[in-house]
């Protein structure tokens, strides 16, 4: 049985009918075709398919669409234009804070709302605070570093440097 | 000291520019397998055994078909009608694609439903009957070896045990001599573990068969997109699906680690089902399958032992190795390497005198040892070199470090010949070390560690000197399935002096389409931002055998360099007939040739290249095009030295990295902030199964952890802030004295961290534990030595 | 991985949602948060015919203070808790919970009536609630009724939380004299379930009395536990060395792990003695002022 809900994904308002069962990424990723977000385990373990709903990141393997139904959801699609990039989209590529690219959107969005609620974040609390996302590939010291390139400028402050640093 | 020879602008070795590919990805433009959605296109899902060992019974796919929508159930009955239900293995062993009657580990396929989407083909998977008649199962590969083991491959005709292959290299009689009569020997038990690469994208494939053209479009998640084309065409060549009528694309790929070297059955499934239907058919394994059914990695039983001298000066080695394949050897090696290039085992260390021998067995688990981003079973190899110099070091009273500078190869006696029988092309061992311990201040934090432990504070100093061995390969050794292991690059340069260049190699993160662009550019002085780098189309790119192994740079980037060079030798000659000069009369800067002695004569690239086009010499060919398959004369050794400083609660045991310095040297670097990255995620995806990963069976063959819930990948926590630097000995065989990295911190973090741990540890009497080193391992290890009473 | 198909209704009010359950009965389940039975469903391990939410029923999240109790609506997300200023003042072992379940995207939607309700001994709230000797109220459409946290925990998954039933509030009493509390669990990397966890409260009075003493243990038994014996090592005097001391081998003794991955039961049990007395410490800082953190 399906039910029609309206989501607002990225600002455009969308009615789609809905199996209940549904999974929230499989409505944006299948039906919305808004293949930004990812999919990378079962157990909402991986964070890849993180997205923010009503602000707040969220695991959309892990949420209904249903329930998201009256909901305003954010993608990675919806953050910056190719113009514009949002400071955390420009802090992942000066800071070299991504390789594959595959766990990155749900790193940025998980960020996002990190930085909102915490705009001068430690890097502990960086650690802690993506501690819901995976990363196979980085190792993580370049995706603190550039979140913490992104607070810099979003708090309106020169941005570190981005070239490597070695010992 | 990284220097550059062209302008920022150009772009070239050394720069720290940019990756051109985050572009897409930072916007959620990545093109990944399961993005992909073809009209009409169909979903499959797998049916896998819950038990280890047990036979068919029966296939009830009644209930299944039921449900609207699914499309069909495909069974190893079906693709036997069509000789599709066994596969070769890259080792030149055989891999069921379906069972008809056996299935030999959990998790393995049993049957595939197919549907018209995704939710109703797993609705299916859960309505097909199964019955199955469960076998005891051979789980321990010690047991699989006894005589009265159940002989599992009955499949081979006159197979009468379950010994694979034996496999020997060194001198074992001159080997003995010497540990019968060394003044100290020492001897350690270590298992390796079975670990899996948990690349975020897990494996899958949208196969594509075209009825009317006959004809074949494979999306894949694979590293080596032309290897595949060519074992689909063995395997379904006989259906009149020849090679050229397979086009595989890879499109981008979600971490690969070795993962995605394999020919999983789900791929083969797919393929004959789209050849069947007509249609396009999608196959995503979930993160479970992944984990339970995918290749793993490692799975090595090594005895390892070393004899020296009383006053500290290594004489031979002996390695003993027992490796587990699961059920049948599904590895990812040079075809005739069966223990890939285990044998670098002899260390960064100047002995002669060194025996190794492995035996592989079958048991009841899944198939595999690929990679885990490492060369071919250099980490097995390094781990019991490294953690063994350790237990020598300890026996003879000496610090680490001081043991390995007294017995490394020096610089000057490069190339080095080692006693199983490499090449070493360059080093300088003991400056990476000593540059290690100034940075981390070693002296100060053994003053330190003898304070703490008056205190009964558990703290540890952990040092590894590896030496690497990557590039396969030479043509003459190595091959895949008959295939050299060279690869290639074509290049392009348009009229108006911007390029593309494709490879036979697939970036699955590692940023080629930025660092190749970057040899190129250092070789035409075309700027790498319009160098469009293409690769991943076995219809497009030029024959390659892909990216693993740490390969990409000491195969590919050298054919781009060398390709480059004979666009260069072209230009060189357009330049002399737009300047009226002869060829030996003109001097290259990055970017163009100019007149000796008048430079104001010039010729820029774009101006020598529309001339190729437009005004090229008589009896010139035109365009400007150039490609190399680039046969490497040896391999390269990247090397590295590693400290890692632990503290341990001497309560609760848990373990906290409170620094780790890697200084790699990876020959000349093409881009610092590229090879920084690299080192970084290779470190974490070493400490990964030195502290957290393994895959844990039961005695019936169960797996214990098959979901992210319990395999325990690192998170931003866990890692700890990696310091990172970097010595450069170039290779001296390489065009661009490159050696390759991406796999060198995976390879070297993990004896370091045990050595740390091992050493906090030593005051207890502790000379080893096997990774990953848990706090509870610890805790079992002083209880077994009587330490600890609860 | 796709749940089974399942009835959903998402009820707007709570006699809405309490009629809804009475009908459907045993074919119900709730959703709050959702972060442990989504994950179920996909793997097919729960497969729920109908499925009511309660993420529309308005006034179920809250985190207040009245006449010495701290209620908290069921449906308050993890993080609203953590970001509590009540919670940051006097109960800053929320905050020590908190930071260790899961991730904080699972924070932002799993509820602390659902980490309860749940009934998983694994789960952190439920060792938190017993050392604050918390009360959890019960709703349906009888009426409400208030269950002791020691009479809350049934089995494996089973509450007190019957069909027809909704967890609504917890109350938390708020000690007087000096009180502090702490929680910590070892875990194999952060996020995990607790290989072991510790939760303590514990209240002085002038002379520096133990007159309140809750020890919650998570992951070390069949169901969340109380470490009774323990609490009794520290009431009733002022707490030394040797009374930790005594505390810490009660609660190992007392307590019943099994053994799996995260490992044995006697390990378990010395994680229980470490803890304990390194919680009872902390809890002890916070009492007198010492430490917030």
């Amino acid at each position: 049985m399906t039910r029609d809900i309206t989501v607002t994904i990225n600002g455009e308002q969308h009615t789609v009918a809905v199996e209940p069962r549904l999974l929230l990424v499989h409505l944006i990723r299948e039906k919305l075709n808004l293949t930004g977000t990812h999919i990378g385990c079962d157990t909402s373990s991986c964070g890849a398919c993180t997205v923010l709903i009503n602000g707040k990141s969220a695991k959309s393997c892990t949420i209904l669409a249903v329930q998201a139904d009256g909901a305003s959801i954010t993608t990675i699609e919806g953050v910056g234009t190719p113009e514009a990039l949002h400071p955390l989209q420009e802090g992942f590529r000066e800071c070299h804070g991504l390789h594959c690219g595959f766990c990155t959107p749900g790193m940025i969005m998980r960020a996002m709302e990190l930085l909102e609620k915490n705009p001068n974040p430690t890097e502990e609390e960086i650690r802690w605070g993506i501690a819901g996302n995976l990363c196979r590939c980085t190792g993580y010291n370049n995706i603190v570093k550039a979140i913490q390139y992104a607070a810099a400028k979003l708090r309106g402050e020169e941005t570190p440097s981005t070239e490597p640093e070695f010992v | 000291m990284i220097t550059c020879k062209t302008s920022r602008e150009i772009g070239g070795m050394g720069h720290p520019i940019k990756r051109k590919e985050d572009i897409r990805f930072i916007q959620g433009k990545g093109r990944y397998v399961d993005d992909i959605k073809l009209p009409g296109m169909l979903h499959m899902d797998i049916v896998r055994s819950p038990y280890a060992y047990a036979r068919i019974k029966h296939i009830d796919a009644s209930e299944a078909l039921k449900i609207p929508g699914v499309v069909a159930v495909v069974t190893g009955k079906d693709l036997e009608k069509y000789n599709l239900h066994w596969m070769p293995t890259l080792m030149s062993d055989t891999q069921m694609v379906l069972p008809t009657d056996t299935v030999m580990y959990q998790a393995q396929e049993v049957a595939a439903v197919i549907a018209t989407d995704r939710y109703t083909a797993r609705d299916a998977k859960e309505a097909v009957r199964v019955e199955y008649e469960p076998m005891k199962p051979v789980v321990d590969p010690y047991k699989a070896l006894e005589p009265d083991a159940p002989v599992l491959r009955t499949d081979k005709e006159g197979k009468t045990d379950n010994h694979i292959w034996h496999w020997e290299v060194g001198d074992r009689e001159k080997t003995e001599a010497v540990f019968r009569s060394a003044d100290v020997v020492v001897k350690e038990h270590m298992h390796i573990p079975r670990i899996h690469v948990v690349s975020i994208e897990t494996c899958g494939c949208v196969a594509d068969y075209d009825k009317v053209n006959n004809h074949l479009t494979m999306y894949m998640t694979t590293q080596a997109p032309h290897a595949i084309r060519t074992v689909i065409a063995l395997v379904a060549g006989h259906l009149g699906l020849t090679e050229e009528k397979i086009r595989v694309i890879s499109p981008d790929i979600g971490g690969g680690f070795g993962g995605k070297v394999p020919v999983y059955p789900g791929y083969v499934i797919a393929i004959a089902v789209s050849f069947l239907t007509g249609k396009p058919v999608k196959w995503i394994e979930d993160r479970s399958e992944n984990l339970q059914a995918d290749s793993f990695a490692r799975d090595y039983h090594i005895t390892a032992e070393m004899a020296a001298t009383r006053e500290g000066k290594i004489l031979a080695t002996r390695f003993k190795v027992l490796a587990d394949h699961g059920y049948t050897d599904a590895a990812a090696n040079p075809s005739k390497f069966p223990t890939g290039l285990f044998s670098i085992g002899t260390g960064s260390y100047d002995y002669d005198t060194a025996f190794m021998e492995a035996d592989a067995v079958y048991t009841n688990k899944p198939p595999g040892g690929v990679a885990y981003r490492c060369s071919f079973r250099v980490t097995e190899a390094v781990h019991a070199i490294e953690r063994l110099t350790d237990s020598m070091a300890r026996a003879l009273g000496m610090d680490p470090a001081e043991f390995r500078m007294k017995n490394f190869i020096k610089k000057e006696d490069f190339p080095w010949k080692s006693p199983t029988g490499w090449t070493y092309d360059s080093g300088d061992y003991h400056a990476g070390l000593k540059k290690a311990m100034e940075v981390i201040g070693y002296d100060d934090l053994r003053r330190e560690q003898a304070e703490k432990r008056k205190k009964g504070e558990l703290m540890g100093i952990g040092i590894s000197t590896f030496t690497e061995i990557v590039g396969a390969g030479p043509s003459r050794d190595f091959d895949i399935l008959g295939i050299k292991m060279f690869d290639s690059c074509e290049i392009r340069v348009h009229p108006t002096g911007k390029a593309i260049a494709r490879f036979g190699t697939k970036s699955q993160g590692q940023g080629h389409e930025t660092t190749y662009a970057q040899i190129i550019a250092e070789e035409l002085g075309i700027p790498a931002e319009h160098i469009q780098v293409e690769e991943g189309d076995t219809d497009t790119a030029p024959y390659g055998l892909g990216t693993y192994a740490s390969r990409s740079t000491p195969t590919a980037g050298a054919a781009a360099a060398v390709a480059a060079r004979k666009l260069r030798d072209k230009a060189r000659k357009i330049a002399a007939y737009l300047l009226e000069v002869s060829e030996e009369d003109l001097e290259w800067e990055p970017g163009k040739f100019y007149v000796k002695g008048a430079p104001e004569k010039a010729k820029t690239i774009q101006d020598i290249v529309f001339a190729a086009y437009t005004n090229h010499p008589p009896g010139m060919e035109a365009g400007f095009e150039a490609t190399h398959y680039y046969d490497p004369p040896n391999l390269t050794f990247p090397s590295g030295a590693y400290i890692c400083v632990v503290d341990i609660d001497k309560e609760t045991f848990e373990i906290k990295i409170r620094r780790f310095v890697a200084i790699d040297d990876c020959g000349n670097i093409i881009n610092p902030m590229v090879v920084q990255g690299q080192v970084h995620g290779g470190l974490t995806q070493g400490l990964a199964p030195a502290m957290y990963e393994e895959l844990i069976y039961d005695e019936d063959g169960n797996i214990l952890n098959g979901t992210l819930m319990d395999y325990l990948v690192p998170t931003a926590v866990e890692s700890p802030r990696w310091e990172t630097g970097h010595t450069i000995t170039p290779s001296p065989h390489h065009p661009i004295g490159a050696k390759g990295v991406g796999e060198s911190p995976t390879v070297g973090a993990p004896p370091a961290i045990a050595n740390a741990i091992v050493d906090a540890l030593s005051v207890y009497g502790i000379t080893h534990l096997d990774i990953p080193i848990t706090p509870y391992k610890i805790y079992e290890a002083l209880k077994a030595k009587g330490v600890i009473e609860d | 991985m796709i749940p089974e198909p399942f009835e959903y209704s998402a009820p707007t009010s709570l006699s809405e949602a309490l009629t809804l359950l009475r009908e459907l009965g045993d074919e119900a389940k709730i959703l709050a948060g959702g972060h442990s039975l989504i994950p179920m469903m996909k793997l097919r391990f729960a497969t729920p015919t109908h499925l009511v939410d309660l993420n529309r029923v308005p006034g179920l999240s809250y985190v207040t203070e009245e006449n010495g109790v701290l209620r908290i609506g069921a449906m308050t997300r993890e993080h609203e808790l953590d970001e509590s200023p009540i919670v940051a003042e006097k109960f800053p072992i929320f905050r020590d919970a908190a930071r260790l379940i899961a991730d904080p995207q699972v924070r932002n939607f799993g509820t602390v009536g659902g980490n309860l309700a749940h009934g998983d001994a694994a789960n952190d709230q439920p060792a938190v609630m017993i050392a604050l000797n918390a009360e959890v109220v019960i709703a349906s459409l009888d009426g409400e009724r208030t269950v002791p946290i020691d009479d809350f925990f049934y089995g494996f998954y089973m509450t007190a939380v019957q069909e027809g039933e909704i967890l609504t509030e917890i109350r938390v009493p708020i000690q007087p004299g000096r009180t502090g509390n702490a929680y910590h669990k070892s875990e194999r990397k952060v996020g995990d379930y607790a290989t072991a966890g510790v939760a303590v409260q514990v209240s002085l009075d002038d002379d520096g009395v133990c007159t309140y003493a809750g020890i919650g243990l998570t992951n070390v038994n069949p169901t969340p536990m109380r470490a009774r014996r323990s609490e009794e090592a520290l009431l009733g005097r002022r707490i030394d060395e040797d009374a930790i001391a005594a505390a810490a081998r009660y609660a190992a003794e007392d307590c019943n792990p099994s053994d799996d991955l995260r490992g044995s039961t006697a390990y378990k049990r010395r994680l229980v003695r470490v803890l304990t007395q390194r919680m009872i410490h902390k809890a002890l800082e916070r009492a007198h002022g010492r430490s917030t953190h």
